[in-house]
């Protein structure tokens, strides 16, 4: 280590641009800052010794050179932006609507570029190993970017002396020398301690300094960020997450996912209601009612009962004996609570399932005879049904949802939306015949059947559907927030600022730094010299502005 | 008079004070003298207080007459985004004091409201999924972060307007004429829709849509049809050819159609005005520019991406969490309306980190805050209107 020995006698670690004590530029270390003679200072970290900029030989070193970098910082961000947006070029996966086959659906919805856009793995791309390294780069990079940073600027900034050097002072943004032997330090002083500046003296030299916390704004933020990022990365440990999903019929009572059978859920009721334009408490809506072409609903809801099994431990097989806890509402917006971390969401239903059907057995030709009716509960369906002449229905198949495809039923799904049957029918006495019977559709398929079975009547139901989640990452993750918040507002909304009063023989010397809102600090600076008898300083960067300007300031004056 | 009514007489009331106030900035450009500057500038932003007032009047008397607040649906998210703005116009006008700044945020308002008068602007019901206090927390704060966001715009465009050499035709100076045009492209759409909409012109289409015959209504003449549609109002204008199949949905040729409405009205105000200045538009404000400080106004561009983005990191990214986490039972799902959050929030944290460790200030500085602009409009209107997902309420 070769450290650096200042003319003010403090000792800087190697890498050092600025002097620590005294802010001294040396001069072979300019290089880092970007600081060129005849333009002032650039006070990134104030010249603290990064370990980034000193050391470039080990693989270690490239490593962390490469991730303490803001320009490769942002290039990751920039990724992750364009990678973001591309993923909003077409729905995501999940956001597909139920039952479409990825597969076809994108090439179909979307063409050639729906196919490519499948085939590059665009449709789950947020979930994709390149996504999440390039966040996990991120949050590499925001690591070893503060650390590389934080440090030396912390040292830097508790070794610093009200005593500055002459070219630390000159090369200031802010900066202006005053010749006047008469100065009221006593009035300056005060003044500053009235905007709140801590003051630091030295053999008459000044330091006067305020919100310094502000510069661990940045610091404290990407603490916060990689909490955050941390506590998402909980959640693929599996004790730490769960996500269910329940559908539950009306008068059925399930057991909730997740509570190793302890907890059970009924259905009393769902409601789905629907704004009535007609309602005197809609009046303000009535327009916008009429113009829409389908019923905007107001509320879905299931009316829930919560039971708590009572004979544990569980027996595998055995009828639970439950106990009532409570009577509890599912809405959008207000997820029923579990005293355990379980919240159920109102997050989905079906309308009007099909619950019972019944049939009566006919003659072909004549719909007025009856010889007797059965009903198919279609939660348990039974293999025969006896009518009261001693006739049996057996059930062959059952189609809870099915589609002609070519004449042959299909099965779609194994929900009751759209139910039918093969029934076999043996009248006592007579040869079986076999039906087939469901909603609107009634086929003979050996057309030599003398009965037939027909629908007379059906029970529907409301399905509601609830997502059953435990999410212990929560805290962490609003935890994370929260640090990220305050760490940002901390940062953004004060700012450091230093200013810097060097006596003279004929009068003084002052000079202004902040980390940014120049435009306030030089307004601190004018209010406190104010009757001190202290000229105000100039921003050199304004003015230098300004002279470049006067030759060329793009304005053509035709 | 019914709450209602007064509602929206109240907000015709603040957009005509605003267009006064925009005017009454614009006349500190031409008065040198300063006493005398300082006293119409003292006007302009009392008639900005009094607009803005006036429109905090709007939005409650809208609050009570729906028995909810107004910023469920795209009008009233996009006339409070505009009144945000100018409140942030404000805040900002009183610590740095520029007047042309006015002159810049208080159109950008008034388009915004303009454009957001385009939507249906009656009191509509909330869906069960909007019922909830978070509703009023999440969406006040992230369009009050926004629009903080882009007063950061405003003051961006002044700093290019004034700085980027005009002396010959550049890749900057064509950037800069194509943002004008942008701008220019609401104008004309606004303006199309406005006179068709008094015109209550209507043109009825019927077209395959996802296999069955739909009728479109168009309301604006049909340049672009729907695609394989059939002309069903006698003595219609149109259609000249047809929306590309790719475009999915019922609504996307009425959609590409309005595009194609307002690319065309903006060319035409655009071109009008170059025959008219007879030389770029950009070069023709610039001497107006000139009392600017190009650093001050820079400073003021940076300072509300500073001051705005921890409000929109809490509006639309924390508070949004929290809701969704209640209502769609997670706090964050990759809906577009998220990810394009959180894109404008990488990419101002990239704004942030090139100006404070890279040293982008000045021109490089007031080119971001134009993108980022762009970003959170693409947010506002693209990812309602072309993309949907969770979040397309209007």
């Amino acid at each position: 280590m070769s450290r650096i020995t200042c003319e003010c006698g403090h000792v800087n670690p190697e890498g050092t641009v600025l002097c620590e004590a005294c802010g001294k530029p040396f001069e072979e270390n300019q290089h880092l800052n970007d600081n060129k003679p005849e333009q002032l200072l650039n006070m990134r970290y104030d010249g603290s010794a990064r370990r980034s900029q000193t050391y470039q030989r080990t693989f270690v070193d490239k490593v962390w050179n490469f991730f303490s970098s803001v320009k490769i910082g942002v290039s990751i961000i920039i990724l992750l932006v364009v990678a973001s947006a591309v993923g909003t070029i077409f729905p995501q996966e999940m956001y597909l609507p139920p039952g479409s086959d990825p597969t076809t659906h994108y090439e179909e919805q979307y063409g050639m570029l729906g196919q490519i856009y499948y085939q590059l793995g665009f449709h789950n791309l947020y979930s994709s190993w390149w996504y999440l390294l390039i966040i996990a780069m991120l949050g590499v990079s925001i690591v070893i970017a503060s650390i590389d940073r934080f440090i030396p600027l912390y040292k830097t900034l508790r070794k610093q002396k009200p005593k500055r050097h002459v070219n630390f002072m000159k090369k200031q943004r802010i900066f202006g020398e005053t010749i006047n032997e008469n100065i009221d330090y006593s009035k300056l002083r005060k003044n500053l301690r009235s905007k709140r500046y801590k003051l630091f003296e030295e053999d008459g030299h000044l330091l006067a300094e305020k919100n310094r916390f502000s510069r661990w704004g940045p610091y404290v933020n990407h603490i916060g960020l990689i909490l955050v990022l941390l506590g998402s990365m909980l959640r693929f440990v599996p004790a730490m997450y769960m996500d269910e999903f329940l559908w539950i019929r009306e008068g059925e009572t399930k057991e909730i996912a997740g509570t190793e059978g302890k907890y059970y859920i009924e259905n009393e009721d769902f409601i789905l209601e629907t704004y009535d334009a007609n309602d005197e408490n809609n009046s303000q809506f009535q327009e916008s009612l009429q113009n829409q072409a389908n019923p905007v609903p107001e509320n879905y809801q299931t009316n829930a009962v919560i039971y708590k099994r009572t004979d544990l431990p569980i027996v595998p097989g055995k009828e639970p004996e439950l106990e009532k806890v409570k009577d509890a509402e599912a809405r959008v917006n207000h997820p029923i609570q579990l005293e355990n971390g379980i919240s159920l969401y109102q997050a989905s239903y079906q309308l009007n399932e099909f619950q019972s059907m019944t049939f009566k057995l006919h003659d072909k030709g004549n719909e007025d005879t009856n010889y007797g009716e059965f009903t198919v509960d279609l939660t348990e369906p039974k293999d025969e049904y006896t009518l009261d002449d001693g006739t049996v229905v057996r059930l062959d198949r059952y189609y809870p949802e099915f589609e002609l495809d070519d004449g042959v039923p299909t099965q779609v799904s194994k929900f009751p939306r759209n139910p039918a049957f093969i029934f076999e029918v043996q009248r006592p006495g007579e040869e079986p015949e076999v039906s087939f019977a469901g909603i609107g559709v009634n086929i003979d398929a050996t057309g030599e059947n003398d009965y037939k079975v027909g629908l007379v009547d059906f029970g529907v139901r409301d399905v509601t559907g609830l997502t059953v989640k435990r999410d212990y990452t929560l805290p962490f993750i609003a935890f994370g927030a929260a640090i990220f918040m305050i760490g940002v507002i901390q940062g953004m909304y004060w700012n450091h600022r230093r200013i810097w009063i060097q006596p003279k023989e004929t009068g003084v010397w002052v000079a202004g730094h902040t980390n940014k809102n120049w435009f306030a600090l030089k307004k601190d600076i004018d209010q406190t010299l104010e009757d001190t008898g202290i000229e105000p300083p100039v921003d050199q960067q304004e003015e230098k502005d300004k002279r470049e300007r006067g030759k060329d300031d793009g304005i053509s004056t035709d | 008079m019914e709450l209602a009514q007064i509602s929206s007489n109240l907000l015709y009331a603040s957009f005509f004070i605003y267009l006064v106030a925009t005017f009454i900035f614009g006349a500190t450009i031409k008065v040198s003298n300063e006493n005398r500057n300082k006293k119409i500038a003292n006007v302009g932003i009392g008639l900005t207080i009094v607009g803005f007032l006036t429109q905090v009047g709007y939005f409650f008397t809208r609050w009570f007459a729906a028995g909810h607040a107004p910023v469920s649906n795209l009008f009233e998210f996009m006339t409070f985004f505009g009144m945000m703005l100018v409140f942030g116009f404000i805040v900002l006008y009183f610590i740095y004091r520029i007047t042309l700044l006015g002159l810049f945020a208080l159109p950008v308002a008034l388009l915004i409201i303009a454009y957001a008068s385009m939507f249906p602007t009656e009191i509509s019901p909330l869906v069960p999924s909007l019922k909830s206090h978070w509703l009023y927390i999440h969406v006040t704060t992230a369009a009050l972060g926004q629009a903080i966001l882009a007063i950061s715009f405003a003051a961006g465009l002044i700093y290019l307007i004034r700085q980027v050499n005009q002396e010959k035709a550049t890749k900057r100076t064509r950037w800069l004429e194509f943002i004008i045009f942008s701008i220019l492209c609401v104008v004309g759409y606004i303006a199309v829709g406005t006179t068709f909409g008094a015109m209550n012109y209507e043109t009825t289409f019927e077209a395959p849509v996802n296999g069955s015959m739909t009728q479109i209504t168009y309301e604006m003449p049909a340049i672009a049809g729907p695609k394989d549609g059939e002309l069903l109002t006698d003595h219609a204008f149109g259609p000249l050819f047809e929306t590309p199949g790719w475009m999915q949905g019922v609504n996307a040729p009425v959609k590409f159609n309005t595009v194609i409405w307002s690319l065309l009205a903006g060319l035409v105000i655009y071109g009008l005005l170059r025959v008219l200045l007879r030389k770029r538009v950009a070069k023709s404000i610039q001497p107006f520019l000139r009392s600017a400080s190009p650093r001050l106004v820079d400073e003021v561009s940076y300072r509300a991406v500073a001051i705005g983005f921890p409000v929109f990191t809490l509006g639309a990214l924390i508070f949004a969490s929290i809701w969704a986490q209640e209502a769609w039972d997670r706090f964050w799902g990759w809906d577009p309306k998220e990810v394009w959050a959180l894109i404008t929030w990488f990419f101002y944290a990239a704004f942030l980190h090139l100006r404070l460790t890279r040293g982008w200030e000045g021109e490089r500085s007031a080119w971001l805050a134009v993108i980022g602009f762009a970003i959170i409009m693409f947010n506002l209107i693209a990812v309602n209107l072309i993309i949907s997902g969770l979040h397309s309420y209007a």
